[in-house]
């Protein structure tokens, strides 16, 4: 699904002092898995993720994207695989709404609006009928659980209500990559445990789960098809 | 409703008065002959020669013939004894533009 | 609706409520900027009928004014002079005007006091504007006492108020026959105040006004043209009475521009952080930026010369009367007539909206073009 070839990211590039987040790092994930990258913090995880959901563009290698939904990019541009790294930011916005889920660790919902508008927020760029968006993101957040909070403002949530916002958020568009960046960092125990059964349910219905995450929880789950550990932007383990 | 119509709804209204008040402006206009009639009376049976504004000074009551041309008289750009001179500010140069020779029409 | 549509009004929709959310701060700095707009548009609107009421006015005034200099001061001229100039080729008519200035020390007021050869006005009568029948409480049939130059009073018998719609000319006029104006000035027979002179052709003007200072080399003659320009002058954009408004409501309003240019709050930055990270391109955060400028600049535009509008032409400019005022007494109240001018609003639009849109853009531009992983490192 996702190949990476000698991926580095150095951020401050130029700079007095460049800082190589993310080192050679060759890839192989596979889809409709749940694929674990393990490793403290520091060791390049979230800057991997970022790489891979068209976030921000690597300083050399590539990475190609195989079966992406069809009719995405203009003819041309369109192909399988897909590589990534090379596309303008138009190209990439589409891809990455289109393709990737993203549950973020500090959930980054906007402050000071209702639940509901939450989730809808990705697709107000897209020109999507309203109804048809609102109808979808009160289905979704209805799945979770969280159909008493539709009206809320966002900052009364629970830590565990506010992911599931974020959850809602990332499915909004049907993406079928959900990446998640430490989602358990916030959770006691038993919200850690719902999170992981939330991501088997996903899992169930096809969709390539990426995770971050140095949680027993998350790496040692037996949902876990592949664990992947890095340590200093580099991949010291994988199958 | 959604923010967006209402906001839309607001900004129509707006326009709309906005529309009205250019309307209302034209039409005004339109009658302005006959609101004025009584004014252009005065100005040509009393032969007025400027608009009654401030009453405070000569040279603000009746700006145009004042005789601030004249030697002595306060520098154009003096600091002014009213408030209102302040807002009346005396033309580009005083008599200087017009269109007689200026030999014969200054008088220092 | 088509989906380009759809996401403007979904943008809107989200800008919206982006500014309800901090309620306060921009209810008050619409209010404010609401409030600039106003003034400048009441000013804009005020000058530019003033300008147009001076011009279509004035264009009934006489075509040029002799005065008499003397030792560098204005001084009552022989009335003979008239005959004189009467005589020269292109005047259509030439007329003695008795007219002076009187204090009026029981209210405190200047007034104008003016001759008229009108036939109806009986000597010991006279007609007054309505700004002195305000300041004295008099109305028609009353007498009126007028301290001559000996200190005596004159009795005059107040035959007539000048209408309403006068004012703008006439508010300060007290118009009595000739010899009530010598007997109140000491002006002795065969003295005028000036000379006004209507030419047949406007072009042959200059050309008696030639002849006017070669016959009478103390005469100074006032074009209707100067008279004009005078007022255009006082009115104009740089003139006197917009440089004082304008500069003030510039001065803050660029402040204010400035205050929201430098500043983009950490809030506001993170949350172009997590609208980038969700999808957003820098495009679509600009448009947000952008709806969020236009429609507090908009509204506060609209708003303010609306508002502007009705305080000028419907009560008569109300907040520029202390300004007006100054140290006069006597006041007139009139109600101007509309005379809008597209280029004029048309520049306060651009001097108004524009600034702002792209005050709250500006800032944004950085923050927009960042890598949306900036919102996952934070």
């Amino acid at each position: 699904m996702i190949e990476l070839a000698q991926v580095v990211k150095t951020y401050s590039a130029g700079l007095a002092t460049p800082y190589t987040a993310v080192n050679g790092v060759n890839l192989d994930i596979p889809g409709g898995q749940l694929t674990v990258l393990k490793g403290p913090s520091g060791s390049g995880k979230t800057t991997l993720l970022s790489l891979i959901g068209c976030m921000s563009r690597p300083t050399s290698g590539r990475i190609h994207l195989h079966g992406l939904p069809p009719g995405l990019l203009p003819v041309g541009a369109d192909a399988d695989p897909l590589e990534i790294t090379s596309l303008p930011e138009r190209f990439l916005t589409t891809i990455r709404r289109r393709t990737f889920g993203f549950i973020f660790q500090q959930f980054n919902l906007v402050r000071g609006i209702s639940v509901l508008e939450n989730v809808m927020l990705p697709t107000y760029p897209t020109g999507e009928d309203r109804e048809a968006v609102e109808a979808r993101a009160v289905t979704r957040l209805e799945a979770l659980g969280m159909a008493r909070h539709l009206k809320a403002p966002v900052d009364r949530l629970s830590g565990g209500e506010a992911q599931r916002v974020a959850i809602a958020r990332a499915l909004i568009n049907d993406p079928p990559v959900i990446i998640a960046d430490e989602p358990t960092a916030h959770l006691d125990s038993r919200l850690s445990a719902e999170f992981m059964e939330l991501m088997g349910q996903f899992k169930g219905a096809g969709r390539t789960l990426l995770i971050a995450s140095h949680d027993p929880i998350v790496h040692d789950s037996p949902l876990a098809d592949l664990v992947i550990v890095m340590r200093d932007g580099q991949v010291v383990s994988a199958p | 409703m959604r923010p967006s119509t209402l906001c839309v709804t607001l900004f129509g209204t707006l326009a709309a008065l906005f529309a009205g008040m250019l309307l209302h402006a034209r039409g005004r206009q339109a009658t302005a002959t006959r609101e004025r009639a009584g004014r252009v009376e005065l100005v040509r049976s009393l032969g007025l020669t400027d608009l009654c504004l401030f009453t405070e000074a000569r040279y603000t009551r009746h700006p145009a013939m004042a005789d601030r041309h004249a030697a002595f008289q306060d520098h154009p750009m003096a600091l002014d004894h009213f408030p209102s001179g302040s807002l009346l500010a005396p033309p580009p140069f005083p008599s200087s533009h017009a269109p007689i020779p200026p030999a014969t029409s200054q008088r220092p | 609706m088509r989906p380009s549509l759809q996401r403007h009004r979904s943008v809107l929709d989200f800008a919206l409520s982006s500014l309800l959310r901090r309620k306060g701060r921009n209810l008050a700095l619409t209010a404010v900027y609401t409030l600039v707009v106003f003034v400048l548009a009441s000013l804009v609107f005020f000058v530019q009928a003033l300008k147009h009421e001076a011009r279509e006015l004035l264009e009934h005034a006489p075509d040029m004014v002799v005065q008499r200099m003397v030792a560098g001061r204005h001084d009552p001229m022989p009335a003979s002079q008239v005959e004189a100039i009467r005589e020269i080729r292109g005047v259509e008519e030439a007329e003695a005007r008795i007219w002076g200035y009187y204090y009026d020390p029981v209210y405190g007021g200047n007034l104008t006091v003016m001759a008229s050869q009108d036939p109806t006005l009986a000597p010991g009568s006279a007609w007054i504007g309505r700004g002195v029948a305000r300041n004295m409480r008099v109305a028609e049939g009353d007498m009126v006492p007028l301290r001559g130059y000996d200190g005596l009073p004159i009795l005059f018998t107040i035959q007539k108020v000048l209408a309403e719609d006068s004012e703008l000319v006439a508010a300060d006029l007290v118009v009595l026959a000739p010899t009530d104006v010598r007997a109140l000035f000491n002006l002795p027979e065969g003295l005028a105040t000036d000379l006004a002179v209507r030419a047949g052709n406007p072009r042959e003007l200059a050309t008696i006004a030639s002849k006017i200072v070669e016959k009478f080399p103390d005469a100074r003659p006032i074009l209707k043209a100067e008279m004009l320009r005078t007022y255009e002058a006082a009115f104009d954009w740089r003139g006197g009475l917009m440089v004082v408004v304008l500069a003030s409501a510039i001065l803050s309003f660029i402040i204010f521009a400035w205050d929201k240019a430098t500043g983009l709050s950490a809030e506001e930055r993170k949350e172009i952080g997590i609208l980038k990270s969700i999808g957003w391109e820098s495009g679509d955060v600009l448009l947000l930026k952008f709806w969020e400028g236009a429609v507090v600049s908009l509204a506060a535009f609209l708003g303010g010369v609306l508002l502007a509008y009705g305080h000028v032409f419907f009560f008569s400019a109300t907040l520029f009367e202390h300004a007006l005022k100054g140290w006069s007494v006597l006041f007139p109240r009139f109600r101007l007539i509309p005379a809008l001018d597209a280029y004029q609003i048309t520049v306060l639009f651009f001097l108004t909206v524009l600034p702002y849109t792209a005050a709250t853009l500006v800032p944004c531009w950085r923050a927009a073009m960042a890598d949306p992983d900036s919102a996952m490192r934070s």
